[in-house]
């Protein structure tokens, strides 16, 4: 396998882009992230977004955004995978630049959910979960992660405000971030006292869907070395399963997917869990980045929530997570999220992340979840 | 319409038929084909008992497409006796009677309509044990 390198990153802010098409936005994010480069010399793009088909009745996106590039002819994947699209689709972009088969490959995330009222987008994100034996009762992604936290506030012990600083820091380091849709700050008490959207999920621990677009370039060690000054490089990538329904698993608070793909992406990379300096997670609610946490082999079981009240998961602290702002204050871009990931952590290997910045970092981890845990791509990024 | 994929679930959702194994004895819900290496008789229809206990709950205040007329509704993980776990409403029961560990046994209801030229989706949901 050859070693495979970011070179370029772009995204759109994200928001309520009512004057955009997801094609618009695309190409602002892959523009971005060619920068000098002609878009002529990609060998492949890989396209991801999770709602296109449900909710735009447009199959084949990728090639839509391809046309709108200006490279018809090229080699697209489309990956759909719920909120885990944009990592899958990076993972694709890995396996055909480390294969030797490309040289050269874009990955574009992009999501466009402000077209539609809100009845029908959580329909539409409920599609990631069975739809013959959850969705059909009336479950939304959102109620399956309020019944893991209330279980999970039942085996160990804490209170749903014990969740607040997972939302508070995604807010404080968004305020950083030029293109994060909340760039304001939260405190406890405005958590505590938000509006309850599914017990015990108030609203200010729940991501909002928006539009949004980001890219990443993604070249063989020779080509980076020719078109980069400070290639990052993609040192471990992983994509595992579990079951498609949370019911089926024998341990609902365990992601299978999540512990899988990390043990596989740090062993390829050659690093120890204690290497890891910055993540990213799917992290729409305080619950999610928790489970991942200890599932991924970064905090023991029933702790991640009491390392999150002492400060470990800022900027300054030993698991500093949402640098950017997370799913819950930059926005939440669904099969997106996963290139804005990446587009963050690569920000923070180069030193550029500003305010939230982590001193020195030169691992990060981004990892992305489809549903609740059902696919999770895991990606280890390092500086050489 | 979406008419044969509900149809065809019917003994399942109307009155909790699962599988047993004719050899281990395992039974499961939901029903699934014989996975691959299994013999296509191994997996028998067996239907569980309707009882089990809350796992966890939630409450659906923003509710998808086709259940705007529910809200607030209680939504559930629910241990079946047999074991298998199920996602189902809980109905007959208030938003603050809902416990962890609660018993409750199951009941056929209106799970959603899905307008004047689709079906009514009829299947099961679960309700606090009454005790007598």
């Amino acid at each position: 396998m050859r070693r495979v390198y970011i070179i370029g990153t772009g995204a759109t802010a994200v928001g309520e882009h009512w004057d955009r098409s997801a094609a618009s936005l695309a190409i602002e994010a892959l523009n971005g992230a060619l920068g000098t480069i002609p878009a002529s010399r990609l060998g492949a793009l890989y396209v991801a977004s999770a709602l296109s088909g449900s909710l735009h009745a447009q199959s084949q996106i990728g090639v839509l955004i391809a046309t709108a590039a200006g490279i018809p002819g090229i080699e697209v994947v489309t990956v759909e995978a719920g909120g885990a699209s944009g990592g899958v689709a990076l993972r694709q972009a890995w396996m055909a630049v480390a294969s030797g088969a490309v040289d050269l490959a874009a990955v574009v995330g992009v999501e466009k959910v402000t077209d539609v009222l809100d009845a029908r987008r959580e329909a539409a994100l409920a599609l990631a979960t069975d739809a013959d034996w959850e969705a059909i009762h009336g479950v939304t992604l959102t109620a399956l992660w309020a019944l893991l936290m209330r279980r999970y506030m039942h085996e160990y012990g804490y209170t749903a405000d014990d969740f607040a600083p997972f939302p508070i820091n995604a807010h404080a380091n968004a305020v950083a971030n030029p293109r994060a849709m909340y760039r304001f700050p939260i405190n406890a008490d405005k958590v505590r006292s938000a509006p309850m959207v599914s017990e015990p999920l108030g609203l200010l621990d729940c991501s909002t869907a928006a539009d949004g677009a980001a890219a990443v370039i993604i070249a063989s060690e020779g080509l980076a070395r020719e078109l980069c000054a400070n290639p990052v490089r993609i040192a471990g990538s992983a994509v595992a399963t579990d079951t498609l329904a949370l019911h089926s698993r024998p341990d609902p608070l365990w992601f299978n997917a999540a512990a899988q793909t990390t043990t596989a992406a740090l062993r390829s990379a050659h690093l120890a869990h204690s290497d890891v300096q910055v993540f990213d997670l799917t992290d729409p609610h305080g619950i999610a980045a928790a489970l991942a946490l200890e599932s991924s082999g970064f905090a023991e079981r029933g702790t991640a929530v009491a390392l999150a009240r002492e400060g470990a998961i800022t900027p300054k602290g030993r698991l500093p997570l949402a640098t950017g702002g997370g799913c819950k204050a930059r926005g939440d871009t669904v099969g997106a999220n996963g290139v804005y990931q990446i587009v963050e952590l690569v920000a923070q290997l180069r030193g550029q992340a500003g305010a939230a910045q982590v001193n020195g970092a030169r691992v990060a981890l981004a990892q992305c979840m489809g549903g609740i845990g059902a696919t999770v791509a895991t990606h280890i990024l390092t500086l050489d | 319409m979406d008419l044969a994929k509900h149809w065809r679930l019917r003994h399942a959702r109307y009155r909790l038929e699962g599988q047993r194994n004719r050899l281990t004895g395992e039974v499961r819900f939901p029903p699934a084909p014989p996975r691959p290496g299994e013999a296509e008789d191994v997996w028998e229809p067996y239907v569980l008992s309707g009882r089990g206990r809350v796992y966890s709950f939630s409450v659906v205040r923003q509710p998808p497409e086709g259940f705007e007329d529910q809200p607030p509704y209680l939504v559930a993980l629910v241990r079946l006796d047999e074991g298998p776990m199920v996602t189902a409403q809980l109905t007959d029961c208030d938003l603050d009677q809902a416990a962890i560990d609660m018993p409750v046994e199951m009941v056929t209801r209106r799970l959603r309509d899905l307008g004047p030229t689709g079906l009514i989706v009829y299947g099961y949901k679960f309700r606090p044990i009454v005790q007598r």
